[in-house]
């Protein structure tokens, strides 16, 4: 049986309400709010995020292979799943590669996972999705993308939904798209690519899937497909004879918005949530032609993560205006510190990767002390290469004491720097993100999240922050 | 610790120190030159009788060539000493040394800095070398640490460092080469702009340029100079081993570095009550924060009790015992590698009652200087007195 193990999802904490956007760029609002990433955040730390929350209580060694889907990866060149690896402090032996081109990418990435344990060259793989695509100053896409993340983990034992089958199709299609040049999604106009490529695809690909299986719609419980609108959710189900209002799954548009690449799995993952033994779900996704799935819920389902799409959405925080949202987007020039730039050394980077990328710390073997940045001599008993290497990331920590510095650049100033003090008397001096300055309390819990910390000679530097706990 | 006792075995019989502030028109070699020239007529010396040099400098410049060449110091031992913000009293410390064991008799110990050549805003980071460890902080941010302890454990309020910063403008606008010469109000430091919380702008000293310089002789030829000299009684520099926001159980009420550093000095000199015993203090006020923390790190007064004392006025001129006569970090600025020099330059006038007018230190015998650097980590204690 080969199926979905555990799954797990980010979505930023901030939020930009449409009539935000509506209101300083003009036009009309299209109703809703959608996430967006904090400054430091991208699809490999989204993509990590997701792929942490998955592998929460899971023995991280058991996972031999790792795909990261996205078409918003910070480099052109250079592997995003090796970092997001590392990040969620996978084994140094995983399969790893990176997958792109399509908002259809984290879905076939999925069907390979699938594929790759049937072949039995892994046995647990996990599938991170991430994207934070942008549309231009005034489009119809600067409101409906959004920005998150999803993971699933696919093995073969212990599953809490099986994939029964899949069918896909190709179609050269473009709708939507992105040279190596550009930064904002083009696309064409939106009558032809909303009739004769979203809709022909998907009603195409579920025909074929019903057909291939001998199903019908109405032996499904949950119909997840994701879609660039409302308008053409409802026009295929009207097609395929869908019911909206007990199948269908919500497509978080107005809460998220369009994730692209993460978004079919993060409905699969809001639908399994929902899912209750025995149901069965038609899972499709649009990109480049489109791919549709059988999966049955097992009844393992009642032993499930938490509800953890649910919380994430109930843990937004308002983005104050759409001058702030450009800011997190790096889209208005802004005037660089007087301030002295930090060094940056490739080198210095990889060879503490296990401490700054792993967030691995020293605990003295002698003493007990638990010590970052690495030590080699304990600064409490002075005993010499005497540490065991620590996993300092899924501790909860608390503020010792902190400051709002104006000094420090930040696209949003105050920067917010704390002393934090993790379970086991581990201190670390971090930057702390996703806060509202006001909020912040000596004491207060607070919890490690993977951030890009600068980019500095024009590589990116990942390391950890800290956030209020949530 | 050491065992060793350096009182009273050295002594300065010359100091020079420019106008510290924004010197536009001063490059650091005109600094260095006029802080020298004044320091070697002090003394009734030239520059050709000195020996060996110590040179303090943070970021302005490298080696002991940047002594060198301004001066044009041939053919003698210079050496650039760098302990952060300890950098000037560390070239003092160093020079101390070389006399004391009578491998010279006469030695030149100066510190500058150029800082407002950089562009920059406010003094670097301190971990220089380091893409990761210890981003995202700034010198008030770290030196502002303490505030969360004091204010919640020992009722210190934003209006209790008002109060510091108010006291060392007051001192610093009858000084003729302070930065800044201006008073300020209890109001106008409230309500600045703030910097890092707690601190806002009047609780942070300015960026400044500015270089100073000491004569340093063996005590058995100081009577040749001049007979108001002051001895070197005591010195230390004491450097922590880790930064403290990765310190274990760290607790925000004290620097060690100080406590520790203040101890050897005290040891050296027999002081057990410094309190009573030293007439004046300059220590390292670059923020209002850190004034604070030292009041209780030198042992003036336990942290239970430094709210009451600044509310009492005890470090006032007028108080029982002065600190920061000059005005301080906070008012005659902080030209990093100078500062040290710069503290002892007012303490030796101060002895010698040259400062004259309201901010003169009556009958001022002994006299401590202070310097805390880094993350921080680095602190420096020298005293000074008459004989």
């Amino acid at each position: 049986m080969i199926g979905i193990k555990s799954w797990g999802i980010y979505i930023p904490t901030y939020r930009l309400s449409r009539k935000e956007i509506a209101r300083a760029m003009g036009g009309a609002h299209l109703g809703g709010e959608k996430a967006v990433a904090n400054f430091d955040e991208d699809s490999i730390t989204m993509g990590a995020e997701a792929v942490r929350n998955t592998i929460d209580g899971i023995d991280a060694s058991e996972i031999d292979a790792l795909f990261f889907a996205a078409t918003t990866a910070p480099y052109r060149e250079k592997q995003s799943a090796s970092t997001v690896a590392l990040a969620a402090d996978l084994e140094e032996d995983v399969f790893f590669s990176d997958f792109s081109g399509s908002i259809r990418a984290g879905v076939i990435a999925l069907s390979l996972a699938m594929d790759r344990v049937q072949s039995g060259s892994s046995e647990n793989v996990i599938v991170t999705a991430s994207d934070c695509r942008m549309g231009t100053g005034g489009s119809e896409v600067e409101q409906t993308f959004g920005d998150g993340a999803a993971a699933f983990l696919v093995g073969k034992e212990d599953v809490i939904a099986e994939f029964i089958g899949q069918y896909s199709i190709s179609d050269d299609f473009i709708d939507v798209w992105r040279t190596s040049e550009d930064k904002f999604v083009r696309s064409w106009e939106d009558r032809f690519i909303k009739t004769q490529g979203y809709s022909k695809n998907m009603a195409r690909v579920i025909k074929g899937l019903l057909d291939k299986y001998h199903l019908a719609p109405s032996d499904f419980q949950k119909i997840v497909i994701p879609a660039p609108d409302p308008g053409s959710l409802k026009g295929l189900s009207k097609t395929l004879g869908l019911d909206m209002k007990t199948q269908v799954q919500e497509p978080l548009l107005n809460t998220v918005g369009d994730t692209g690449t993460a978004h079919p799995l993060l409905m699969l993952a809001a639908s399994i949530e929902e899912a209750s033994p025995g149901d069965k779900i038609l899972f499709a996704a649009y990109g480049d032609g489109a791919q549709a799935f059988v999966i049955s819920v097992t009844d393992r389902v009642k032993k499930g993560p938490r509800k953890i799409v649910k919380d994430c959405l109930d843990s937004g925080m308002p983005l104050a205006s759409y001058v702030q949202y450009l800011k997190f987007k790096n889209l208005i020039p802004t005037e660089a510190a007087r301030r002295p730039t930090y060094p940056s050394s490739v080198p210095y980077m990889w060879r503490e990767r296990n401490y700054f990328t792993r967030f691995h710390g020293s605990k003295c073997f002698s003493c007990g002390a638990e010590q970052y940045p690495r030590q080699r001599i304990c600064y409490v008993c002075k005993s010499k290469d005497n540490f065991q290497e620590i996993k300092l990331a899924p501790k909860k920590g608390k503020v010792i004491t902190y400051t709002k510095d104006y000094l420090f650049p930040s696209p949003v100033p105050p920067h917010m720097q704390a002393v934090v003090e993790l379970e086991g008397g581990c201190r670390v001096y971090m930057m702390m993100t996703d806060v509202n300055p006001d909020e912040v309390k000596n004491h207060m819990p607070v919890e490690m999240v993977f951030r890009m910390l600068h980019d500095r000679s024009d590589f990116y530097h990942y390391g950890w922050k800290c956030r209020p706990a949530r | 610790m050491a065992a060793g006792n350096i009182k009273d075995k050295v002594s300065i019989v010359g100091m020079g120190c420019t106008k510290f502030g924004e010197n536009w028109e001063m490059s650091a070699d005109d600094m260095i030159i006029e802080a020298a020239y004044e320091a070697v007529e002090d003394a009734g010396i030239e520059l050709k009788d000195i020996q060996a040099a110590w040179v303090g400098v943070t970021s302005s410049g490298a080696s002991g060539t940047s002594l060198a060449n301004p001066l044009k110091l041939d053919g003698i031992p210079i050496t650039r000493v760098e302990n952060y913000c300890a950098s000037g009293q560390e070239a003092i410390r160093n020079a101390a040394f070389s006399v004391a064991c009578g491998m010279y008799d006469i030695v030149l110990a100066l510190g500058y800095e150029k800082l407002k050549d950089s562009g920059l805003r406010g003094l670097p980071l301190t971990s220089m070398t380091d893409p990761v460890i210890g981003l995202g902080g700034t010198p008030p941010g770290l030196f502002g640490g303490p505030w969360v302890t004091f204010f919640e454990q020992y009722g210190v309020t934003k209006e209790t460092l008002a109060k510091i910063a108010v006291k060392n403008h007051y001192n610093g606008s009858m000084n003729p080469k302070a930065h800044f010469q201006k008073a300020v109000s209890l109001e106008q430091v409230m309500k600045a702009p703030i910097i890092a919380w707690p601190l806002g702008l009047y609780d942070c000293c300015p960026t400044t340029d500015g270089a100073a310089a000491a004569i340093l002789v063996s005590r058995r030829i100081a009577r040749d100079f001049r007979d108001d000299y002051i001895n070197i009684k005591g010195v230390s520099v004491i450097v922590d081993s880790l930064h403290p926001g990765y310190r274990p159980s760290h607790d925000y009420s004290s620097w060690p570095a100080t406590v520790l550093a203040a101890k050897d000095a005290y040891r050296q000199v027999g002081m057990t009550e410094p309190r009573k015993e030293l007439d004046l203090i300059e220590l390292h006020d670059c923020f209002t924060m850190t004034e604070l923390v030292t009041y209780c790190d030198l042992g003036l007064c336990k942290q239970e009790e430094v709210k009451d004392c600044v509310d009492s006025g005890v470090f006032e001129l007028k108080g029982e015992i002065p600190v920061n006569a000059s005005g301080g970090l906070k008012s005659f600025g902080h030209p990093v590698g100078a500062s040290g020099i710069r503290m002892v330059y007012d303490l030796y006038k101060q002895m010698q009652g040259k400062v004259g007018g309201e901010r003169q230190v009556k009958d001022a015998e002994l006299g401590l200087a202070h310097n805390l650097g880094g993350a921080p980590q680095v602190s420096s204690v020298i005293i000074v007195g008459m004989d």
